[in-house]
């Protein structure tokens, strides 16, 4: 391939994935709604459109047609910058995560992810680290008690998970013996996937992702009945919006994370001995991602309404006395596990 | 005009501008989101300039960590304005800047001056192999593995230091 | 084209020279602990380019302990801020003068 295709189709791949990321977004919070009043035995969104289908459309136009309110003793341009810089970290993240294997179309090779980097899943830990300052900034330049003390709580919360989060990634990499997202999926192959192999090291990952990306039972920095709101109490209009987005495509975000690291990408077991044309097996296993990412995006609501939320000394104590042991002992765990099998 | 010469142009430029702004700014707040800003463009530096590990720690350490623990302390603290303090003996100031311009211009005409044993071109490839990650880490854990380990007791050290100053009434 | 060396040495010297200008001149602890960060920086940024240019590993090494170091430096620097803002309730520098007689 010359470099012009190259940069042709990973145009067109940014492209797609944007805006299938914008869609997916405004229906995650249209699927929260009405999985969470099944969950709670009510009706939930069910009258623009047909089930309320067209919910997101007249949430966005609701939101956009909103005043933009700054407070007076907000500092402006922090106040602006900080729903710019969430949105930022949030899309951003996503260039990483492979959503497929390499699609053979007319004598071209395209491999199913933006950009294949060898250290893609530091980068992914790199842009996660940044956007604990979208919360921090908006907490601080609103100029408000409960966003401070939101914003406060974020940067005091996100550092602690972000530890146990890097130290159970770590067992992953012991086995993919590589940090390139595409390496680490094809490390597990048949039903080698990694939530089977090192479960410690899963569920770790999987609490700290909770906390990453502040949902409960971890969602301190905006907890309603004690912060008002937290961090976002004085945005309104679009700036809310942002971080709206933001906080959703984080979890699209998480979840495709632990679906690469954990649940085996998008691979499906033994497909490979049906003997499918390759191109219906890329569509397949395609699929197979979506499908992952869907049954753990619904996990996160499922939890979101089963769990109260913790005290924040509980919340310290879980992170620093029990999931950053245990992901040590995770690494350990996997260690031995290389020492007896190899 | 390449595109390596025209990225480092700009991260470079970004890194003095904001480096300037670091200490002109009267807010902390503002000072350590442009030192944020600083670190990010360095990170960008070091990408071209193909260390690869690096530049991706540089965001995780210094901007991910260590800055959100700044601007957690300046939040915790809020010290007030030092718009008070700020401009009094400014011929302190004066000083300290001619001073320090000197010393700049003494290390640029030292790096001037300096004639090298042998010309530096920069050979890419031998350039991009010392940047990956396979490299340091064999490195990190052969030749290196005493300073790491040492590195890794002054981290701990450090937590317990910094948990015991920091405590309120220690018992 | 080839980046002459000389580029990089230089912006190094002005991040450092101004980092040095910051702990002379600021009165706020915080920020003189932040311009610190910035002449470590700067020498980071020399360390990795004499690394880049001669092809060896060793230069990202020492930037990989510098880091280490400046974390825990952070670390503690931050905590005995702290400690004084508890007592004195202040942290301009001109300040905390009690062991200046």
């Amino acid at each position: 391939m010359t470099i012009l295709e190259i940069v042709a189709f990973t145009l067109i791949k940014i492209v797609i994935i944007l805006s299938l990321m914008l869609f997916t977004v405004s229906y995650l919070v249209y699927f929260e709604r009405r999985v969470s009043a099944w969950i709670q035995n009510r009706l939930g969104p069910n009258r623009v459109g047909w089930q309320g289908i067209l919910q997101p459309f007249a949430d966005v136009f609701k939101l956009l047609l909103k005043e933009d309110i700054v407070p007076e003793k907000a500092n402006k341009k922090l106040h602006a910058i900080a729903p710019i810089i969430a949105l930022f970290v949030a899309f951003s993240t996503y260039a990483v995560i492979p959503f497929g294997p390499e699609l053979q179309i007319f004598n071209y090779k395209i491999p199913l992810v933006v950009a294949d980097v060898n250290i893609g899943i530091l980068f992914v830990l790199a842009l996660t680290s940044l956007g604990v300052y979208a919360i921090t900034f908006a907490g601080w330049s609103s100029g408000s008690k409960y966003s401070l003390l939101g914003g406060i709580r974020s940067s005091a919360q996100m550092i602690s998970y972000e530890i146990s989060m890097g130290f159970s990634i770590g067992g992953v990499l012991l086995f993919a013996e590589s940090l390139r997202p595409i390496a680490i999926v094809e490390s597990q192959s048949g039903w080698m996937w990694n939530a089977i192999v090192q479960p410690i090291g899963f569920i770790t990952f999987l609490v700290s992702a909770f906390a990453e990306t502040n949902r409960l039972p971890f969602d301190l920095p905006e907890a309603e009945p004690e912060l008002v709101g937290g961090f976002h109490t004085e945005y309104s209009s679009m700036k809310f919006a942002a971080f709206f987005l933001a906080e959703y495509a984080n979890m699209i975000i998480a979840a495709g994370l632990i679906v690469t690291l954990y649940l085996g990408g998008w691979q499906i077991p033994y497909i490979d001995k049906l003997g499918l044309p390759s191109l219906v097996e890329t569509l397949l296993q395609v699929g197979a991602f979506v499908f992952k990412l869907i049954a753990v995006l619904f996990f996160f609501l499922w939890i979101r309404w089963s769990l109260p939320r913790f005290r924040y000394d509980q919340l310290m104590n879980i992170g620093w006395k029990v999931m950053f042991p245990l992901s040590l002992l995770n690494i350990i765990w996997v260690a031995i596990l290389i020492m007896i099998f190899n | 005009m390449s595109l390596e010469l025209i990225l480092s142009i700009v991260f470079g430029g970004i890194c003095a501008v904001t480096a300037l702004l670091v200490i002109t700014r009267i807010n902390p707040v503002i000072s350590a989101l442009f030192l944020v800003v600083n670190f990010a463009s360095l990170a960008g530096l070091y990408l071209i300039l193909n260390a690869q590990f690096i530049a991706i720690a540089q965001i995780i350490v210094y901007a991910g960590a260590i800055m959100v623990f700044f601007l957690f302390v300046i939040m915790l603290l809020n010290p007030e304005s030092e718009k008070k303090f700020f401009s009094h003996k400014p011929y302190i100031k004066i000083f300290t800047v001619v001073i320090v311009a000197i010393v700049f211009v003494q290390i640029i005409y030292m790096i001037f001056l300096a004639q090298p044993s042998e010309e530096l071109i920069k050979e890419s490839a031998k350039s991009v192999n010392a940047g990956t990650i396979e490299q340091i880490g064999r490195e990190l854990f052969t030749n290196y593995v005493l300073p790491f380990e040492a590195a890794g007791y002054l981290l701990l050290a450090a937590t317990i230091g910094a948990l015991v100053i920091a405590k309120k009434k220690f018992e | 084209m080839q980046i002459p060396i000389e580029y990089y040495l230089i912006l190094s010297a002005f991040m450092f020279s101004v980092g040095v200008v910051g702990v002379l001149t600021r009165r706020n602890a915080i920020v003189v602990f932040m311009c610190v960060e910035l002449m470590l920086n700067s020498a980071n940024l020399t360390l990795i380019t004499y690394s880049s240019y001669l092809g060896d590993t060793v230069g990202q090494l020492f930037v990989f302990f510098v880091m280490a170091v400046a974390a825990a430096e952070a670390a503690v620097g931050l905590a005995i801020i702290i400690a004084i803002f508890r007592n004195k309730l202040t942290i301009n520098i001109d300040e905390i003068n009690i062991l200046k007689w």
